[in-house]
């Protein structure tokens, strides 16, 4: 596995307007989710490095980013350390899924909330400044749910998102 | 609240002013503007220079606060439909070794140790992988199993269902602990 390698495209030239979209796309989603040039001109280098216009890449970047294929650009932190999180799973009635999603959605502190195939069928990851305020929030969502959660801290981090190859 | 300290600010010019990681950071959170020049912009923000912005966020990518800088896919809509997270029950005394072979694999996303709940749960691994199809993740998966001999570890697979829910993390309060 090799995901430092970077620019794996540097020769790109599109010959004609038909490709050039999708193969720009291809190039910036798979060798830009790191190593994001720290130049001040970050989009003219890598409008350079793809052979391609700055113009015509900020633009495609910006209808990635309408269309929702790219969320931002910008930092993964380590998890734990410029806030804390925590993971946490329930098992709620099927009836009941959507009303207490609802409820665990309506705090600011929760970012990530699934629905998945187990008989634990609810996931959500709470963060928040310390582990106190985490905990008083699950606390207070067991209360209002009557919903008994399990709380799933990382103990070890083997392996972060460092990007995901689109090529597997 | 802030507890990350400027180290570099003794050497700044006077007319430097210092300026927290913590308001950098809930910045560059929201992503980079995407216009010519995305550090200048933040910069005016803060009141500080484009090149201290720059070192700023390379000090945090070489300490290992930043574990990447670049784009964030939303894989669902790459049309990376089928996203599974993967638990594994492995003897205490394994559980690195196997995590060390697992977390190599390019289609692994995270990989982490989590505390058993006895008894309603005794899986202690996760792993992530997104695949287009079920079937793609599961004969993934099937392979990493056989090639590595953890026939005997009991796992289990769950995709997901339903987002109700899914954005980047963003912070008011910045806290950093190492």
């Amino acid at each position: 596995m090799d995901r430092k390698s970077q620019n794996k495209f540097p020769d790109s030239k599109a010959q004609d307007d038909e490709v050039i979209y999708p193969y720009l796309e291809e190039c910036l989603l798979n060798n830009y989710q790191r190593n994001f040039p720290l130049d001040k001109r970050p989009f003219d280098k890598i409008a350079s490095d793809l052979s391609c216009d700055p113009v015509q890449l900020l633009s495609t970047l910006k209808k990635l980013q309408e269309e929702g294929t790219v969320s931002r650009i910008g930092p993964v932190f380590r998890p734990n350390t410029i806030n804390k999180s925590l993971l946490a799973a329930m098992k709620v009635p099927e009836g009941k899924l959507l009303e207490i999603a609802e409820i665990i959605n309506g705090y600011e502190e929760v970012n990530h909330n699934y629905e998945r195939e187990h008989h634990f069928n609810l996931w959500f990851v709470v963060h928040g400044p310390d582990e106190n305020h985490i905990n008083n929030v699950l606390d207070e969502i067991e209360e209002r749910t009557g919903i008994m959660l399990i709380r799933l801290p990382i103990l070890d981090a083997y392996h972060i998102d460092l990007g995901f190859d689109l090529r597997c | 609240m802030l507890t990350i300290i400027d180290h570099s600010s003794a050497k700044m010019a006077p007319e430097k002013r210092v300026f927290s990681d913590s308001h950098l950071i809930s910045l560059i959170q929201l992503g980079l503007p995407l216009t010519e020049r995305p550090y200048l912009e933040i910069a005016r923000k803060l009141g500080v220079s484009e090149h201290q912005v720059i070192t700023r966020i390379s000090n945090m990518i070489e300490t290992g606060l930043i574990k990447r800088l670049g784009i964030i896919v939303r894989h669902h809509e790459l049309g990376y439909r089928a996203n599974a997270m993967i638990v594994w029950n492995i003897p205490d005394d394994s559980v690195h070794k196997v995590a060390d072979l697992m977390k190599e694999y390019p289609f692994v996303t995270l990989c982490y140790r989590r505390p058993r709940r006895l008894p309603d749960w005794p899986y202690n691994l996760f792993c992530m992988i997104h695949g287009r199809d079920r079937e793609g993740v599961i004969s993934l998966l099937e392979d990493m199993i056989a090639v590595n001999n953890w026939q005997d570890y009991p796992y289990d697979v769950l995709f997901s269902k339903r987002r109700f829910k899914q954005r980047g993390a963003s912070v008011r309060k910045v806290r950093v602990v190492f």
